[in-house]
This record gives structure tokens, sequence and C-alpha cells, in this order.
């Protein structure tokens, strides 16, 4: 975003974070203007007469009445093109790297002027072999690709409002995200030219052919989700949860794991040293879809805590502009948002600025439209243009609810349009149950078409074991009240082994260390296998008591241990030795029986 | 840039001013008042409308004359002096000496509000602390670099424990190849509080690596706005210009949120949560967020700010707006617990709700020792569950809990007892963790399900025999 006509309009009061100009030439919702010498960036946000508001994503700080403004003409827009990927910017899509190459400072002064992709930077074209002269090109329509990372490439699409005439394309070779590959004749016969890159106003969600109902899974190595709250591919989940209870690191781990082609991560409003761990992390993990390293398939936009308010409030757009251009590509895009919390924050500072009326805790009345209108940017399309593609976005969104209070009013709306609820429990976190879902008060709205998805897969067993283990969890809990006033002890033997298997399965299936090497993804496959040994183990051991075996000798099985481990023991290449952890589970139950005369 | 001088104001409230008819105000500037017989009082730009002008006064507004008083603007946003000059000495929130030594003239002047760091110049914070406390140092790893507050509440020993951290921390290396400084930013303390730090940097040998911005109770609310600025402009001048390792401490956060709140009804802002502005959040962020360590032009590191704020809870409430838009920012919090202090344990931290975010990646081989994060996760499990079993028994009665419940119970008591409860001591890292295995190895093997055998082979019957 770099240039701007000078108007005659000057500033007539600074506020906050807000400024108001008189007499510009034109008046127009959502346009950038530069404010001030410093050409500060801003956008229009409210006109009353001749009086326009802009509210201004950099400190007023040194602004003057009478000071210059600046027309650009343009809404806030994302450039969208080859480069974004592995890429660092700010809410307003500055590229964090070229800032610090600008400024030579740890810090980010104000008024810096850049441009979100390398100008300089030339891309080997290989056009589409399709087209011919004389094709009428329609949006969307693919016009060749570029290799932007190993993992992603990046098909060069005509810009959804695109309609002519073909007249020229280039042949394959290296070009810069300016320099025209494609000339077409439109239909009043004006020659224009297509890029590599085209711009998108970011507030206005790019267009699509239809939408089209989810059907599979989104695949996040997380078991609690895979297998009890599964999300699926471009379906919507709120990860709510007050502070230590682990949502940036579930953030993460869907980040790193999931089986998204493209994953875009937010630190909206967050701490800067967490997206100083991720630009750390990233580029030394392995993807374990694709082997590549993890940074070539994400890209970050991090405006944290102490960055401009405003420029927050415009983060959360950028981001999910950016990802509708890859899905409008065909490909399947993770936005994880860390949080639409201190995204709705800066909702309601601006607000109060305006001095709209507020509704419930200060937020304004529109706060329930934008999150909606957010939401609804995500889910499976069938793009623009050809050939034919699908593409899909998910949205995760980490929600910090003030005093982990589930009914206030951020938590409360975003209830009403995502369809999954990762509820974070900060009773859990601080056993250091991690991640610490609670599995009483999450959901997912996609267990029918994800159940559908498994029968197809091979894993017909998904919803009987999902079942099996619900039906332990919530026996153990009703129990649970019983032995806080009386004690286990006092408990008949049948009712005992429900607290040991659903011990089982929170030690070892529901708790996920993150930060263990093998525990940190984990396969499908093998979460199938593990719901498999747990639900075996205690159908047998629920025969053998049956059959008159005291809870103490089950209590003292080594297969309790080995249950509880195999998530960290069993490398996931090798799942094989899970067979053999199954008759070590046979055999010692049997030996069981057989030393004590009990039928297994 | 010129200064412009206007004789009278058109409205007073509060700590604001409003001034009208005067142009070629920036937003921000800063200002001072001319009083007849009174030092001049400092101020802010905080909006302006036209030729109409809204500053707040750091010192208030009592005995303002309406027609006859003379506001100056100079021109630019307030600017401190920073140098190396100003180690040993103490300041007002404006950065004007108290101790009766003259003021600091330097080159080096910044803007008090700071820039915000660029996370890729960040450097992600990897060098433990070791402060000597066993609950911090094994189970809450402060880290160089880190901002973490202490929740604690009215009455609790919270400023007793700062005393100990910095008695023993060791923030900078001590062969002298490390510059060391600490800024104590005193927001509305009490005169009994100020003295008792004053005496604790004196005692410790530090009072001439300290330096003190003293905002007491009975100073102005507005002024408590600029103390955390200009400390941590301080901070970062010294840490990131000048290479020192910087231990910045903030007390108390409580009490700046409150003059935020009162400053922002003044102004008449849309309040949040009991009546604190909809903006602490950010607010507060951009006092936490400039701790941390950046890089140098040469991918090196320069210094580093690490941060402890003591934050007073309301009522012990963890969810009133200060201690949970806090707990939001910071890296981790260590709380306090008024149970465990009176039952006479020092210090009373509440070892499982205390946290640590960055102690993950600052500890284990290579960095504390290998078996830390293991011990430290089975510790912390074993007495969880410990605690569990201490609320049944308060039903149920200790005698009828079964041998393991037992056994675990009392491992909870001898934790609090032995681990928790220091007192003054200095314990070593290695030293703490030695008591960690003697605790540990009074468990049954079988409930060490968070160290592998390995580990335990190693350490535990070496701890042993150091017991022996």
């Amino acid at each position: 975003m770099t240039g701007g006509t000078v108007d005659n309009a000057r500033i007539v009061s600074i506020k906050g974070s807000t400024v108001q100009v008189k007499g510009l030439s034109s008046y127009r919702m959502g346009e950038i203007t530069f404010v001030g010498e410093e050409k500060l960036i801003g956008e229009i946000i409210e006109i009353e007469h001749d009086l326009a508001t802009i509210q201004v994503y950099e400190p007023l700080e040194g602004l003057r009445i009478n000071d210059p403004v600046f027309l650009t003409g343009k809404s806030l827009s994302a450039e969208l093109g080859p480069g974004l990927i592995s890429n660092i910017f700010d809410g307003i899509q500055r590229p964090l790297e070229m800032i610090k190459k600008i400024t030579n400072s740890a810090f980010i002064e104000r008024g810096i002027q850049t441009n979100a992709l390398d100008r300089k930077k030339k891309w080997l074209f290989t056009p589409n072999k399709e087209l011919q002269k004389g094709n009428i090109i329609h949006g969307g329509d693919v016009l060749g690709s570029v290799i932007e990372t190993n993992t992603i490439e990046c098909k060069i699409i005509a810009p959804p409002s695109t309609y002519g005439e073909l007249l020229e394309i280039q042949d394959k070779g290296e070009f810069t995200v300016t320099e025209p590959i494609v000339t077409i004749k439109n239909q009043d016969n004006k020659k224009s030219e297509l890029t590599l890159m085209h711009e998108w106003p970011v507030r206005v969600a790019r267009p699509f052919l239809k939408k089209i109902p989810v059907h599979e899974p989104l695949i996040t190595g997380q078991r609690i989700i895979d297998m009890f709250f599964p999300i699926a591919k471009g379906g919507t989940a709120a990860i709510p949860g007050g502070f230590g209870t682990g949502k940036t690191v579930v953030q993460h781990q869907l980040s790193k794991w999931s089986n998204a082609d493209v994953v875009i991560y937010i630190g909206c409003g967050e701490r800067g040293n967490e997206m100083t761990d991720v630009l750390r992390e990233f580029p030394k993990l392995v993807d374990p879809h694709t082997k590549n390293p993890l940074m070539d398939r994400t890209m970050l936009i991090a405006n944290v805590s102490n960055m401009p308010v405003a420029a927050r409030e415009a983060s959360i757009y950028m981001g999910i502009t950016m990802a509708e251009f890859y899905r409008d590509q065909g490909l399947n895009v993770l936005l994880t948002a860390d949080s639409t919390s201190r995204w709705a924050e800066a909702l309601r500072e601006i607000s109060g600025q305006l001095e709209e009326m507020p509704v419930e805790e200060g937020y304004p009345a529109y706060l329930g439209a934008r999150l909606a209108n957010f939401y609804e940017r995500a889910g499976q399309v069938v793009t623009l243009g050809s050939p034919y593609r699908e593409g899909s976005i998910n949205i995760t969104a980490a929600v910090s609810p003030p005093g982990g209070d589930f009914s206030e009013p951020v938590t409360a709306n975003t209830k009403r349009f995502v369809k999954t609820f990762w509820g974070l429990d900060s009773t859990l976190a601080n056993r250091k149950h991690f991640p610490s879902i609670n599995w009483f008060t999450s959901y997912s709205g996609y267990i029918d078409v994800i159940e559908e998805w498994a029968l197809e897969s091979g894993l017909e067993d998904w919803g009987r074991y999902r079942q099996e283990m619900f039906t332990i969890l919530q026996q153990d809990s009703e129990l649970q009240h019983i032995v806080e006033l009386i004690g286990s002890k006092a408990l008949p033997a049948y009712e005992q082994l429900i607290i040991l298997a659903a011990d089982i399965i929170k030690d070892g299936f529901l708790q996920q260390s993150a930060f263990h090497p093998v525990d940190s993804f984990c396969p499908i496959d093998k979460q199938m296998k593990m719901m498999k040994l747990m639900l075996l183990f205690y159908q047998r051991a629920h025969l053998l008591i049956k059959n008159g075996c005291p809870i103490s000798l089950i209590n003292s099985l080594k297969s309790v241990q080995i249950l509880k481990r195999m998530k960290e023991d069993i490398p996931n290449d090798n799942l094989m030795l899970l067979n053999k952890l199954e008759d070590h589970i046979h055999s010692e139950m049997e030996e069981l029986g057989s030393k004590y005369g009990y039928k297994v | 840039m010129a200064r412009i001088t206007v004789k009278g104001v058109s409205e007073i409230r509060g700590p604001l001013i409003v001034i009208e008819g005067v142009s070629g105000i920036q937003m921000g500037e800063y200002l001072e008042v001319n009083l007849e017989n009174q030092p001049s009082r400092k101020g802010r730009v905080l909006a302006i409308e036209e030729e109409r002008v809204i500053v707040l006064l750091y010192q208030g507004t009592y005995e303002i004359e309406k027609n006859e008083i003379e506001t100056e603007f100079f021109g630019r946003t307030m600017q401190l002096f920073v140098s190396e000059d100003m180690i040993g000495r103490i300041f007002d929130s404006l950065g004007q000496p108290l101790d009766g030594l003259p003021s600091i003239y330097s080159e080096d002047y910044r803007d008090v509000n700071g820039l915000p760091i660029n996370p890729t110049s960040r450097i992600y914070p990897r060098s433990y602390i070791e402060t000597g406390i066993s609950t911090i140092d094994i189970m809450n790893t402060l880290v160089r670099g880190q901002k973490l507050p202490i929740f604690t509440g009215a009455g609790l020993p919270n400023n007793k424990l700062i005393g100990q951290i910095v008695r023993q921390a060791r923030i900078a290396e001590q062969d002298g190849s490390e510059k060391f400084a600490i800024v104590f930013g005193a927001m509305g303390l009490t005169m009994d509080d100020y003295i008792y730090f004053q005496r604790l940097f004196k005692e410790t040998g530090t009072l001439n690596k300290v330096i003190m911005f003293s905002n007491l109770a009975s100073d102005s609310a507005a002024e408590r706005l600029l103390t955390p600025r200009v400390a941590l402009t301080t901070a970062e001048y010294l840490a990131f210009d000048k290479g020192y390792q910087v231990l910045v401490i903030l007390s108390d956060i409580t009490n700046y949120c409150q003059a935020l709140r009162e400053i922002s009804v003044a102004l008449e802002t849309v309040p949040s949560r009991k009546g604190f502005p909809g903006y602490m959040y950010s607010d507060l962020a951009s006092i936490y967020e400039r701790a941390g360590i950046v890089e140098n032009s040469k991918g090196g590191s320069k210094g580093s700010i690490t941060m402890l704020a003591n934050l007073t809870m309301p009522n012990d409430d963890i969810t009133h707006p200060i201690a949970d838009l806090t707990g939001y920012i910071t890296e981790g919090q260590i709380i306090l617990d008024r149970s465990m202090h009176n039952k006479g344990i020092y210090p009373p931290i509440d070892v499982l709700g205390s946290l640590s975010r960055l102690m993950k990646d600052g500890i284990g081989e290579g960095f504390t020792r290998k078996d830390h994060p293991s011990l430290s996760d089975q510790l912390y499990a074993s007495y969880a569950e410990g605690l569990d079993k201490r609320r049944l028994a308060e039903v149920i009665g200790r005698k009828e809990l079964n041998r393991r419940d037992q056994i675990l119970l009392s491992f909870a008591d001898k934790f609090e007892e032995t681990f928790v409860n220091q007192g003054d001591e200095h314990r070593t890292i290695e030293e703490s963790l030695a008591l960690g295995w003697s605790l540990l190895s009074q468990l049954p093997e079988t409930e060490l399900t968070k160290i592998s055998g390995e580990l335990i082979k190693t350490y535990m019957t070496k701890s042993e025999e150091e017991i022996a």
C-alpha cells in the first residue's frame, strides 16, 4: 500500500485512534486514506455530511489539526499472489521482515509503507496449456501456475470480476508479480492486462460458484478432537478458555499437524513471544503429510497485543481474504485465529470512539453480525472458473472469555455461529490434563457427516467406540460425586472398574502431550487401535469381575500401565507393535482367569 | 518545534482542562501549566477538536485559576532523558530527581510511550534464572526476558518474596561479563511498602544498581499512568541500547489500573467490566509487552528485560478484570495462597495455580538438568492427587482412606512442609531437585508414571545417597 493523492482535505479533530476530516473530494465508506505528513494508514468508517471519520492503523501522536489527508481510491485490500506463504505480516499485510529492513530497528516505527508481495522477485510461470487465443476468460479461470514453495503450487487465477477475450498469454518464463502474463480484451473493446497478483477488498467475501455440504474430516492428529469432537473440512470451531487453559497450544497443534493444504495463523492481540515461538519452531518442523518443512504451507499474521488496535480489527479480515485466495485455487485452508476476543475488544474500542450506543458489556450492537459475517466465510465451495475445483476453509478461533465465564457476549455470540465447540476447562488445566478440552461441555455438529465418512473409509467401528467410551466417562462422572463423599472403597467392584477404565481413557487417550516427540501427533489408525484396546480391556475385566475376581487384582495388572503409556511408547511408524500389546493384554487376562478359575 | 503559550482555559473538570482558540497543537503533545509560587504542572494532549484541546494534567487541577493561567505547549511528545547515570538514583514519574541530586542531562532521550517490538526481532527467551526458591525454580521456572506477575492478596507476603528474589536471583552472569540493573516502578505504594523496598535494596547491596521511579499512594493518580512507562523506557534504553540485563519490578498493577479507571471515567469513556475501560487490555499490553529480548544487528542479543509485577487481587478474586486481563498477557503467574499463609507456610505459593509459560523451553538437558521436566511433572501430579485425597479425608476422615490414598496424602503434606515451606533459605537448583527426588522416594515406584525408569535409576538412588 503506497502512494495516494493529496486532497484539499484537512483534519478537524483527533481522538483515540480516529481522526475526523473535512473537505475530501470524495467520500466513500471504507476508502483507505493516508493521514498527516507521515502518511499514517487509515480507513474511512463513518460519514456525516462533509465530515468523515477515519480509523487509523497507527498511533496518532504528533498529528495536528489541518494536517493533510491523502486519498487512495482503494478499499482496504489484500495483495493476493505467489509469495504469501512462509511470510509473516502485520494486521494490514505489511511484511514484518520488510519493516525490520526498512527501519533497521527492533521496533515497529510509524508511517512505514511497503507492499505485501516482493515486487522484485521473479517467479517461474507455467501457462495453462488449455488456453488459446480467442478463448473467453472468466473470473476464476486458471491462467497458469507458479511453484510457490515445495508444498504449494500457486495457481494463477483470473480475478473474480474478469470477463474478456484472450489476446495473449506469455510462454513459460520468469515474471515479477506485476508484469503482465495475460492480455484480454473486455466487452467494450478495452485491453486489460492480468498479472501474477491481484488485489481484493478484505471486507468483501470473495465470490464462489456455490457452497456444498462438508463431507470429510480435517484430520488433526489430536485424539480428543479427531475421535470425540471432530471438525469437517470447511467447518468452524471455537476454542474458548480462561488464561492458562492452553488455547494457544491447541491452536499451535492444529496448525502444525492438521492435514490442511495451507495454514494461516492469525496472532490477533496476543503475546509477542508466542509469535516468535512459532517463527522459531515451524521452520524446523516437518509436515507429517508432505514431509516438507511446515513453513512451506504456513503464513502468519502477527498483530500482537501492543500493536495498534485498529490494525487488530483488520487482521481477521486480512487473514480470511488470504484464505479465500487459496481456497479459490482448490485447496483446503485452515485459518486459526488467536484470539477473536481481542478482535471483538478492538471493535468495542473503536465503537466507543465513535460514541455508538453500547449494548452488553460495552460491545456494539453489531458484534453478533460481524462475527456471523466472519464465520460464514468458512465452508466447502465449488470455485468460480474452470477447471472445476472444490476448495474449503476451516476456521478454528480461540475465544478468551473474561474470568473463564462462557456466558459473556463474545463466547455466547460465537456459539451461535460455530458448529464445533471445544470448551477448555481450568479444572482440567490445573491438573495438567492437556488438552484441557472438557468432554461434557464440548460438542461437534459434524458427527453424522464424519460417521458416514468413517463407514466409507474402513473405520466402521468409530461411532461405536466413541459411544462406548462416552458411556464410561459419563458413568465415571456420576460415580465421582459419590467417591467425593464416601471414598472409592465403598463402591462395588464393577463400579470401581468403571473408575479404572475412565482413568485409563483420561490418562492414556484424552491427555496428549504437545511437547512429546511421539505423542504430539497421533495418526488415525493408532487412535482407533488405542480405543479398541482400552475397550477390550474394559470388557474383559468386566467379565472377570462378574465371575468374582477382586478389583485389586485388575488394578495391579501390567496392562493398566501399558494402556496408559502406549500413546508415547508405540512409535507412530510401527503400529504393528500395538498388535503385540493386544496379545499381551489377552494373555495377562487369561492368566489371571486361569489362576483363579474365573472365566474370561 | 516552536513552543506555543496560551492564556486561560475554558473548562476545568477532574484532572482535565480544556483550552479553546489554539491551533497547531499535536496529538499527545507535552505541555506545562505555569502557576504562581508553585512548580509548573505537566500534562498531555488527549484529544483535539478544531481549536479545542483536551488536556490531562498529571498533577491535577486543584487551585488552577481559569482566566489567568498560562499553558505552554512544547511542540513535541513527552520525552525522558535517559542515561546510565540514572542508576542508583530516585525519580518521580516524570523523570525529575527526588533525591536532591541534579537532573539528568543526556544526549539520549526517548518517547515514554515506546514502540511495539517487531515479533521478527524478538529472541525467544530460553535462559533460566535461578531464584533460589524451590517452588519457582523447579515448578515455575523464571526465564530471562519473561514477564511474570505475582498475584497476591492484601496482607500476603508478596513483598517479602520479591525481596528474596532480588537477594538471591542471578539475572546476569556474576563474573562481570554482563551488566545488571534493577528498575523499580512504585505505583501508588504506601510509604511503608516504599520504605521496605528502599531498605531491601540497601540490605542486598543492590542500591547502586537500582533506578527508582516513585509514585506513592498520596501522589497523583494521573501521574501514575506514566510510572510504568518511564520505568520501561529507561529499562529499554539500558537493555537494548546499553546491553544490560534488566530486572523491572512494578508494584502495584492494581493501583495503576484504578488510576486508569479514574482517568477514563473523567474522559467519559464507555466502561466495560466493573467500570474499567474497554481498552484496559491494550493498555496493560503496552506495558507488559515491553519485556523481552531483541536481537541486535548481528543477530545476537542486546540485553534483556525481565519483569516481575505485584498485583493485589481485590478480595483475592482471580477473575477480577485486573488479574484476568493480566493473566491473558503475561507469560504465567505466581499465585500466593491465603490458606497456605495461614498455615504458616512461606513462601505461600499456590503450586497448582501458578504457571510459567516459558518454562518448557528453558529447562531440561542443556539448561537446568535432564531430569527436571519429568521430576517437575511428577511432583505436580502427585501433589495434585494428594490434595484431592486431603479433600476426601476432610469428609470421611483420614483413617477411612485406603493405603494408596494415605500415602499420597502424606506426600502432599510433606511436600508443603519441606519443599514449599523453605523460609529464607537459599536453595540452588541442584538442592531443590534433590529435595524433589527425596520426596518422591516416599512413593511406591508404580506411582511415578511421569518419569522414565532410566531417570529413576540415575537420580533416585543418587539422592538417597546424598541424604545418607
